[in-house]
């Protein structure tokens, strides 16, 4: 079965094919150039490179955020338009769980951070055990002082995973319980998620099509937010 | 001739549009998911909101589309998609799909002109109509006085200086408590009203062909707010009907002088604002003396919908206009721009 990842959740636009345990090609642009302008010439390239057509690809993993709104939209409607034509199931990733794959069978636990701007990060925990990637607690948005404050407290051992490290780099490496890996594991890679993805279709865990997935926002629009704000003040009768 | 089939995708504001046309002018399906209610309680279209909502209906408008068109993907000749102007965000989602539509199927994609868009809706409606001719198109974010030389060349005359029409009636509608979108409820109201109760200023500007709203929405709001701090009793229909006559006698002598003065017999209205009964009956009237036939489209073809961009596209595609796959959203795509 040959799976086609497609990563658009942070700046770098990432795209593998998996066939069983063989990666065959895989492709990651980490510039600002947009995933718009990216992502399908990149499909293009990487396909036309390793002697593949789209219709032979059997399944489509995506990583559905959280992350940048627009970026995984771009990514999701190309997924979804290609799963549409060819009638094909779609596995949805979280960006996070997508970072901590890239630290297979690491003996520490994993906290994932992106980029969430005004000084937070979307982060989800997580650790190997049995060799096989647990979730240690829901994904979230948080300070990232918070999150910094809440794992020194611990007395485990960290690796803290996702460029967004280097954005508080001087404050992790602050905290002894938390170590920052090597750059390349440390942005998103579709290989990653196509690994994930293929464990999750094993078991039919997450396993969608082209109607049914949906981005994880975490946060609703701005727009959304004031509203509720200003009828929470309303039924409070101020 | 094999017939051309078009597949087009519409997601610039906050309707998700699928169509399938057939040699251009033949709508097969003409599918709009409308998201008018899902912003009303912001007073108007949140970028965000309407993006989100576009990836979720996006795959099954276009399956509507298909099936009321009694058609597979494997007959569509190529892909026509919106690619500007519009919110970015909302653009992106129908431009990407579209994108990756084509690619899987090994077709042709067209990115189109939303506003060009509106003025080929007219081709669809009227089956006779050929360029070259004016256009007046009209709308919430565009108000542009256009000659149409050929299928897909266009000459801007002259455009709005500040407000766009549409966006003129929204405010004052807002001004009034009237809710959103403005154009239609002001329409309606000002059945009911006098045209000639208030004396609102028309902006000529030196006659040329360009526009200007914003001194006639301040005027319409120093009225409001004078007769509130008088403690008068305002007469919505009065005040929605004499501003509204006063939009519309600007765009039809603006729309009218062009025409005479290029030599032109025919003027084409487009855009949201085109479906604006005063404005279509106020051109009507006066080009009657002048031997010039005025043309709109009905009023599904007026509002933002994908046959319209799928007409657009079809001419852009038999003159060899397509584009590669990094396409990218353009957010203020002018008329004309290629
Ligand atoms: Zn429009």
């Amino acid at each position: 079965m040959k799976v086609l990842g497609i990563d658009t959740s942070s700046m770098a636009t990432s795209i593998a094919v998996i066939e069983d345990n063989k990666l065959i090609c895989e492709y990651t642009v980490n510039t600002k150039k947009t995933h718009s302008q990216k992502l399908m010439p990149m499909i293009e390239n990487m396909l036309m490179m390793s002697d593949l057509k789209i219709k032979e690809i059997d399944m489509i993993t995506i990583c559905i955020g959280p992350g940048s709104f627009t970026g995984l939209r771009i990514g999701m409607a190309t997924a979804k338009a290609i799963a549409h034509v060819n009638n094909l199931p779609i596995v949805g990733v979280n960006s996070l769980e997508m970072l901590a794959a890239n630290m297979d069978l690491c003996d520490k636990n994993i906290c994932s951070v992106l980029d969430a701007q005004r000084n937070q990060v979307y982060t989800g925990k997580y650790s190997f055990e049995n060799g096989k990637l647990t979730e240690l607690c829901d994904v979230d948005v948080v300070e990232i002082e918070t999150l910094i404050d809440e794992l020194s407290a611990t007395d485990e051992e960290w690796i803290m995973v996702g460029e967004a490290v280097y954005k508080y780099e001087e404050m992790v490496n602050n905290t002894k319980n938390i170590c920052i890996p090597q750059p390349s594991h440390n942005v998103s890679k579709a290989s990653s998620l196509c690994s994930v993805a293929i464990d999750k279709y094993s078991k039919n865990i997450d396993v969608k099509d082209c109607y049914t997935i949906y981005p994880m926002y975490i946060r609703k629009s701005q727009a959304e937010v004031q509203y509720d704000e200003k009828m929470k003040r309303l039924n409070d009768g101020k | 001739m094999k017939d051309i089939i078009t597949l087009a995708i519409e997601s610039s504001c906050d309707e998700t549009a699928a169509s399938v046309l057939r040699n251009g002018r033949e709508i097969l399906s003409n599918v709009i998911s409308t998201q008018i209610e899902l912003h009303k309680k912001f007073g108007g279209v949140v970028p965000e909101v309407a993006s989100r909502k576009h990836l979720e209906n996006i795959d099954a408008v276009v399956q509507e589309a298909l099936d009321e068109a009694n058609m597979q993907f494997s007959d569509i000749d190529h892909i026509a998609a919106t690619y500007g102007p519009g919110m970015v965000g909302a653009l992106l989602v129908g431009l990407s799909h579209a994108k990756a539509l084509a690619y899987t199927l090994d077709i042709p994609l067209v990115g189109v002109n939303h506003i060009e868009g509106h003025v080929s809706a007219n081709y669809i409606e009227h089956k006779d109509l050929k360029p070259p001719f004016i256009t007046l198109i009209v709308s919430g974010g565009h108000t542009h006085l256009v000659e149409v030389k050929d299928y897909g060349e266009y000459e801007i005359l002259g455009k709005t200086r500040d407000d766009a029409s549409g966006e003129a009636f929204d405010k004052i509608a807002r001004a009034m408590g009237l809710g959103y979108p403005g154009g239609p409820i002001i329409d309606k109201l000002a059945k009911e009203g006098n045209k000639h109760a208030i004396e609102f200023p028309r902006a000529y500007i030196d006659e040329g062909y360009d526009f200007s709203f914003s001194g006639l929405k301040s005027a319409v709001l120093n009225y409001l707010n004078a007769k509130k701090m008088k403690n008068e009793e305002i007469v919505v229909e009065d005040v929605a009907a004499s501003f509204q006559e006063a939009v519309v006698e600007v765009l039809s002598t603006k729309a009218l002088k062009a025409a005479k003065e290029k030599g032109y017999s025919t003027i084409a209205l487009a855009g949201g604002v085109a479906s604006n009964s005063a404005l279509r009956e106020k051109i009507t009237e006066m080009s009657k003396s002048e031997g010039i036939e005025i043309k709109y489209p009905s009023l599904i073809l007026c509002t933002d919908n994908a046959a319209m961009i799928g007409c657009a596209g079809y001419y852009n595609f038999i003159n060899g206009r397509i584009h590669d796959m990094s396409l990218n959203a353009v957010p203020n795509l002018k008329i004309g721009q290629r």
